[in-house]
């Protein structure tokens, strides 16, 4: 009978472990048969990792940038005659990822050896990415070193300076002021008439506003220039007002309108629909519920899609360019004579021989793309919160609003019934809530 | 049991209570009238709203009106010729947009070109291969881009990227200049002495840069569409055992086909209609070329924007009418993208 019993010392093979079973049976009284453990220290059984970053990873990818480096050196110095940086970068990065991928292909089989092939290549996409945006940054940075370190550039405007004159002299404090001018006035038109339509698009489910949103979506479309051309041939050439802060503004303001009207669109139609319902069935009328409710609740999102609005707007070029003119002299008066914003004092200023004016050109740009990394910043820290949701302040503040509207509506409501129950109950509430 | 029927037998009589009848002729009875008229705040909140949306109607309806009322004059005058013409001499009467806008398409295809690979690499890298923390920074990073300005990238390219890629421009019509595409008529390859010009201010050069236009934009539709991928499918392919670049390939991929192609006609959309770092580049030029790697190229926007100002009467038409092809041509291509992007799986909007 001992050899009914198993255990996991013994070694035979599964197949006549089958074959002793079953003469077993035959012979004697039937018996549990128990299944051969497997062995806790083979190392097949052993759990493969499948998170984090292992030591063999790491020494695979260094190892092979090492080698494609010192190949692609070899290859352009040594052994054949190509030349230049961006033909070192592309061979190079071609060499790492067969050296990476062979590397590879000693430890691992086929599926992970494209796995990991083509994260490096997805990892190097999100690379080039990265360093076009910081050689567009730092080189920007470096063409205007000089003039945005001259204060004088901030302070004084092109019309006293001659050409000859060096960095310490003239600026693009007329461009600046023009910026904000043109950009502000813009933002007095759009705004307003921006959010409205978001709002009429939201509260009228009609057919005419599927039309308002159909063709506003198409005009997202247009591209810049086409406003300019619009507003130069209607407001300049038809109307015969000459060339003017106005008009540069009312160019942008036709750029920057469908991009706001759609964005707040799309915040707009977050808000919950049981927040509005809430609203209407206290008895508020459509007006309020907007007021009160609806534009609150999308504050946030709404601030979010203007500033997206303004930076589109003031990073445009070509509508400026059409309307507004070219001076070299401050203006502060925006509906007379011509007035110049950033985008467009770099555009013309590099276009210069001089290369203090080239310098100027790119100062300007860097003021430009310092604003709008500004509004960017400010964009993404008001919209990083969903629809709704309030920061601390605001929290407080609305829990004090509605603590302050139940001990308003609990004391009319104790005069008109005269309840005490309620009145006590209602008293322990406010209580609770403060 | 006897017990509860006795109870019951000894309970009062009980009866049901009903409510008093109210005859309908009776003021109680009549229901309240809902107030379908709304209160005068409404109706003047309503006429507000209603109004601003029709303004903003008419003004991007005349937009579109406008284009055209301008343009018929110069369309009349050239009829079909102006699909066909070369020549860009509006005061002659030979005017036609032919080598505008295979200038104009040239540089959009060299932008897509290059911006397609490299938006869904960092879009696939942002949603399945970054850490969360990197995940983050790269989105703010790429949506920085595409909110960086136009000309600020027009700068780059004129002095930094012109100087630098001429070298590449030189390879490809070394060794692919039998393609008609890479062919640059002047140029000596097997000379290594040879003037370098004739590589620069060329279709190619505009391309790359609007391509850092581009990128951003269909970037960001692609990482909407690929973080929308349903996680059990993705996690259903983990499951059955396979790699990363596998559940790209099977759920990822499939799943966002349509925001890939939105993506991409959108950023074609933004390509077609960039003006002013096209201008700075490119020597404007009126010939049909399909040479992507010459020197001298045209676009629509840009021939508006240098020839506005020197232009009257039929001139001034010639452009309008030459904006319109542009306006449709950037329509139709984003009413596709928003088509494609709609009809995709995610059927998620873009907020491009």
């Amino acid at each position: 009978m001992s050899t009914a019993t198993w255990t996991n010392d013994e070694t035979e093979s599964l197949g006549s472990l089958f074959d002793e079973a079953e003469v077993l049976i035959v012979e004697a009284a039937p018996t549990t048969v128990l299944p051969k453990r497997p062995d806790p220290f083979m190392a097949s059984q052993q759990r493969r990792s499948i998170r984090g970053v292992s030591r063999q990873d790491v020494m695979t990818l260094g190892g092979s940038a090492v080698s494609a480096l010192c190949t692609t050196m070899l290859l352009f110095g040594r052994l054949t005659s190509l030349s230049g940086e961006l033909g070192f970068a592309v061979v190079g990065w071609l060499v790492f990822l067969v050296t990476y991928g062979v590397l590879v292909s000693l430890t691992e089989d086929r599926p992970a050896v494209v796995d990991k092939v083509v994260t490096a290549m997805l990892a190097s996409a999100g690379l080039v990415a990265l360093l076009a945006l910081a050689s567009v940054v730092i080189f920007t940075f470096a063409r205007g070193w000089h003039a945005l370190f001259a204060p004088n550039t901030y302070t004084s405007d092109l019309s006293s300076s001659g050409p000859l004159d060096g960095l310490d002299k003239g600026g693009i404090a007329h461009a600046i002021v023009g910026t904000l001018i043109i950009t502000g006035m813009a933002l007095a038109i759009t705004v307003p008439l921006g959010v409205a339509c978001a709002v009429y698009l939201n509260e009228r489910r009609t057919r005419v506003a599927n039309l308002v949103r159909t063709v506003v979506t198409a005009m997202t479309a247009l591209p810049s220039i086409l406003a300019g051309l619009l507003i130069f041939s209607t407001w300049i050439l038809i109307l015969g007002f000459e060339r003017s802060g106005l008009a540069g503004s009312l160019a942008v303001a036709i750029v920057m309108l469908p991009i706001i009207i759609r964005a707040s669109d799309v915040v707009l139609r977050l808000v919950p629909s049981n927040m509005r319902e809430a609203s209407a069935a206290l008895g508020a009328p459509q007006w309020r519920t907007v007021w009160h409710v609806v534009l609150p609740t999308a504050r946030s999102g709404l601030t979010t899609s203007v500033i997206l609005g303004v930076a589109r707007g003031v990073g445009e070029t070509a509508p400026v360019l059409l309307t507004a003119g070219f001076t070299a002299s401050m203006n502060v008066n925006p509906f007379k004579g011509s007035m110049i914003t950033l985008p467009l004092a770099a555009f013309s200023l590099v276009k210069s021989p001089l290369p203090s004016q080239i310098a100027r050109g790119f100062a300007s740009a860097v003021v430009l793309m310092v604003l709008v990394l500004i509004l960017f910043t400010v964009a993404r820290v008001l919209g990083g919160r969903p629809v709704g949701q309030l920061s601390k302040r605001q929290a407080s503040r609305a829990a004090a609003h509605s603590a302050d509207d139940l001990r308003r509506s609990m004391e009319r409501h104790a005069q008109t019934t005269d309840v005490a129950q309620t009145t006590d109950r209602s008293r322990h509430k406010i209580e609770v809530l403060e | 049991m006897t017990m509860l029927d006795t109870e019951v037998l000894d309970a009062p009589e009980m009866t049901t209570t009903l409510p008093a009848v109210v005859r309908s002729d009776s003021p109680a009875a009549s229901a309240r009238t809902v107030d379908a008229q709304r209160g005068l705040g409404d109706r003047v909140f309503f006429r507000g709203v209603s109004a601003s949306g029709m303004l903003v109607l008419i003004i991007m309806g005349a937009v579109g009106v406008f284009l055209a009322i301008e343009a018929k004059q110069a369309l009349v005058k050239a009829g079909p010729s102006f699909l066909t013409t070369a020549q860009w001499e509006p005061d002659r009467g030979r005017f036609g947009i032919a080598a505008v806008m295979i200038g104009t398409v040239l540089i959009a295809v060299v932008a897509v070109a290059v911006a397609l690979p490299i938006s869904l690499g960092a879009s696939l890298f942002i949603t399945e291969v970054a850490p969360t923390w990197l995940r983050s920074w790269l989105i703010a990073m790429v949506d920085l881009m595409a909110a960086v300005p136009s000309v600020v990238y027009g700068l780059w390219g004129l002095f930094f990227l012109q100087g630098n890629i001429i070298g590449l421009s030189r390879w490809l019509n070394t060794w692919f200049g039998w393609i008609p595409l890479f062919e640059v008529t002047g140029a000596d390859p097997t000379n290594p002495l040879s003037n370098a010009s004739v590589y620069t201010a060329s279709a190619f050069v505009a391309g790359v840069v609007v391509a850092m236009m581009v990128m951003p934009i269909a970037c960001v539709v692609m990482r909407q569409v690929f973080s929308q991928v349903p996680p059990g499918e993705r996690e259903g392919a983990y499951a059955l055992g396979s790699t990363r670049w596998g559940m790209i390939r099977v759920v990822a991929l499939p799943f966002g086909r349509g925001g890939i192609i939105g993506g991409t006609m959108l950023g074609l959309g933004r390509a077609l209609g960039e003006t002013i770092a096209v201008v700075l580049i490119i020597s404007p030029s009126f010939k049909i070329s399909f040479h992507a790697l010459e020197a001298g190229s045209n676009s629509v926007s840009s021939l508006i924007a240098i020839r506005y100002n020197e232009t009257s009467g039929i001139g001034l038409s010639a452009l309008f009418a030459a904006g319109l092809v542009l306006f449709a041509l950037t329509l139709v291509i984003n009413f596709t993208a928003s088509w494609f992007i709609s009809r995709s799986r995610s059927g998620e909007g873009s907020e491009a």
